[in-house]
This record gives C-alpha cells, structure tokens and sequence, in this order.
C-alpha cells in the first residue's frame, strides 16, 4: 500500500498530483500488479480532500488500464510502468546530454536552458493535442 | 438530477440596506460547496435563507428541489451547523445526543454513538468544558447523525486551531464519501476550500460574483504579462477580471472560452486563492458603480 500526499505547492490540481504519484510508483515498482491502492475513505480520511478527487483520479488510471476496481473491495493494480521503456532511457539520455553541451557552448545558462525545453515541450506537447 | 440549491434573483433587505441582492445560482446536489466573501457580504444571509430560518424579501430559492423550512420532512433533510457552533454548555454530549434523538425524526442513534467514540468525547462531560475543536466535531454530529441531504455549515472552522480544523474537515470528508452527502460551507480558508470543495460561490457586498465548478474556474482564468501594445485588441470572451498596467508592460487576469493563442502573452496558472482575490478587488474598485455581476457565464 502506498501513501498519497498532496504538495499545497505544485501547482498541480491535486486529482492530477494523485494520478503522478500512483504513476510514479508503478513506475518505480513501488507499486506491482496485484497491489491494492488506498481506498477512497482511506485517502479522504488522511488528506481531507474531496472524495471526487480521489474518484475522479482512480478513474483516469483505470482508464489508461493501470488499475481496475472490484467493487466493494477497492482498486488494483492492473499493469505497470516499469518494463518497456527502461531500455531506450539510456539512449535518450545520452542524446540529451548532448544537446545540453551544445546549449552551453552556444552559452545558454541554466535557466534559458530550462526556458527553452519547457517551452519546445509545450509546443510539441500542443503537437501532439492537435 | 434535482440542484442541491437554486436561486433566481433572490433578494433579502433590512429596511434599506440589502444583505443579498439579485442572487442566482443553481449548484448541482452531490457536491461540496464553497462559500466565500468578505465580512459582511452576505453569506449567512445566503445560508440563513438556505435552511428557513429567513424568508425571502424577493425572488425565490429551492433547496433539494423545496421550499427552505416548508415541512417537517423538508427540515430533516437539511443539516445546519450556525456560526460558532452553538450548544447548550450546561448539558452533556450524552444530552445533546438524546435532544437530537427526541427532535429529529430520521435521528441515527447509532451513527451518532459511534462518531462521539471515534472522536473520543466523553459522554458525561458537559458541553461548556470541550474545546473549540471538540464541539465542532459534536456540533457537526448532533447535523449529521439526523442523515441529512444536505448539510449547510457556517463558517465551521473559523475559530479553530489548524489542528482541530484538520481533523474537522477530515470528518466532513470521510462523512461525505460515506454518506454522499451535499455540502455548502462558507470560510474565510480558500486553502482549506481548494482541497475540501469541487464547487465554489464568491459572494462580495451582497452579490454572487462568480460560481462554478472550481476545476472549471481555474481552467477559464488565467494571468497574462506582456509587453504594452497600444490598441490592443483582445478576443470578445474574454473578461478582464483584473488590469495592470504600466508603462512596458501589461498584465491582465482574465475569464477566457477560447485558448490564448498570441504569443506576446505569458500565460500563468492561478490558484484558487489569486482568483478569489481578484473578484474581491474588481468589486472594490468598480463592482459599486457599475453594478457588474459576472454570474451569467456559469448557468
């Protein structure tokens, strides 16, 4: 069983911060298939939140298929994020490291650096939308 | 799906002075409402004429799909906590537990024995000796254990330490996910509001400014910078809710339909807390004159 939180901080809407943190640990493998999430009480009684916040997360898991509901007992973990892509991170990694070389030497600093990807994310996340 | 509350135009006056004007809303059952608003703007008046204890002088309300107060049924469906969490100091929790029972109808004995248990109230002890937090917690039991539709809560944690406050709104929500019970709670804490409500009213000198789901509202409203361009001409749905300017540049906090698609525009995310504050600060400086209510997008 994980324990969920919410950061007052974020700036994320808090069903969205509960999504990420489920997400994470599927990534991580904090969380395995067969695994049992909070209940909704559970979370509600810990957080003082809403309880269509908790609903309206799990909802949006179970809709990507990572966990599914059993009525009356609670959520499971259908699948996980730990397998798949692990290979190709390497890669990539290498590919952005690079790439932050060749930011600094065209003499980025860190924050236009930061700037700048947070931005061609955006675009390309817009991209992607449309 | 019945609305949990709905008013058209509804208008409460003092001989001259109105402590509610022109108020329209139609709040859908099943959610947790916010009511918020500076001192003296009319949200127990709002939640006064919500439960019966005041009558209309103009327009209408329905609560649950009623008339406030119209029958005996009507009232066991409709919780009420006051401001200040009024209980009898003399008597005991065990009292106070057995006056609900004797005047409620729909009373929950055994909802109401477990809650003072959990909350570890000591049956014998008489109300004047709780602390604040304490008699909140039988206050919002003496409202639940009649097993209400809807609970209306005025200003329930304002004198709380954030502790108890805490633990009080831990209550609310795990009643409300047990119960699926409706909410409307006015409090001065947009913070403890952002994370309890999914519905929020702004009510500022006695007029409903804004309302909505608060998802929506922080996806309709956003904070623009950008450089000062003289004649500018901005999308016809968009609503300037507040305006800086200076002689560079210009930021604007706007209610918007459409995306923000001109680049010369820093778009920030707002929280709860920056939007309520807006709406209050548009109501000092113009709302009086020109009587605006921006009410009319959400219905």
């Amino acid at each position: 069983m994980i324990e969920l939180h919410l950061e007052a901080r974020s700036g994320l809407p808090p069903y969205q911060q509960i999504v990420r943190q489920v997400q994470r640990a599927l990534r991580l493998g904090v969380l395995q298939v067969g695994d049992q999430l909070p209940t909704v009480k559970e979370v509600v009684e810990r957080l003082a939140i809403n309880p269509n916040t908790v609903l309206k997360a799990y909802k949006e898991l179970e809709h990507s298929g990572l966990v599914s509901p059993r009525p009356g007992i609670g959520t499971f973990v259908t699948a996980t994020l730990s397998d798949g892509s692990f290979a190709s991170h390497g890669p990539l990694r290498q590919d952005l490291l690079r790439w932050l070389a060749k930011a600094r030497r065209a003499g980025l600093d860190d924050e236009s650096i930061e700037a700048l990807f947070q931005d061609s994310f955006r675009a390309s996340a817009d991209q992607g939308v449309a | 799906m019945t609305s949990a509350i709905d008013t058209q135009g509804l208008t409460k006056r003092y001989g001259r002075r109105s402590a509610l004007s022109g108020c329209t809303l139609s709040i859908p059952a099943g959610k947790v409402v916010g009511l918020v608003g500076p001192n003296g703007a009319g949200k127990t008046t709002l939640l006064h004429l919500a439960v019966g204890l005041l009558e209309p002088s103009a327009g209408r309300i329905e609560v649950l799909g009623h008339r406030p107060a119209e029958s005996s049924e009507q009232l066991a469906r409709v919780g009420f906590v006051a401001q200040n969490t009024p209980l009898y100091a003399s008597m005991t929790v065990g009292d106070h537990l057995r006056l609900g029972g004797w005047v409620n109808p729909t009373w929950d004995e055994d909802l109401a024995l477990e809650r003072v248990e959990h909350l570890g109230l000591d049956v014998s002890q008489k109300a004047g000796t709780l602390s604040g937090g304490q008699r909140a917690q039988l206050a919002l039991t003496l409202a639940v254990a009649k097993r209400p539709e809807l609970l209306v809560l005025d200003e329930p944690v304002a004198s709380l330490d954030p502790l108890a406050r805490r633990e009080f709104l831990q209550s609310l929500m795990s009643i409300v996910a047990e119960h699926g019970v409706s909410v409307i709670l006015s409090s001065h804490l947009v913070s403890d509001l952002e994370r309890v409500c999914d519905y929020l009213v702004v009510l500022v000198a006695s007029r409903v400014l804004v309302a909505g789901e608060i998802e929506e509202l922080l996806a309709s409203h956003h904070r623009l910078t950008g450089p000062r361009r003289d004649g500018l001409h901005l999308p016809p749905d968009w609503e300037i809710i507040e305006e800086t300017v200076t002689e560079r540049q210009c930021a604007l906090l706007v209610r918007h339909e459409s995306p923000v698609h001109d680049p010369a525009w820093t778009v920030e995310q707002l929280d709860l807390e920056d939007l309520v504050l807006a709406y209050m600060g548009r109501e000092a400086t113009d709302g009086h004159k020109q009587g605006r209510t921006l009410v009319g997008a959400h219905s």
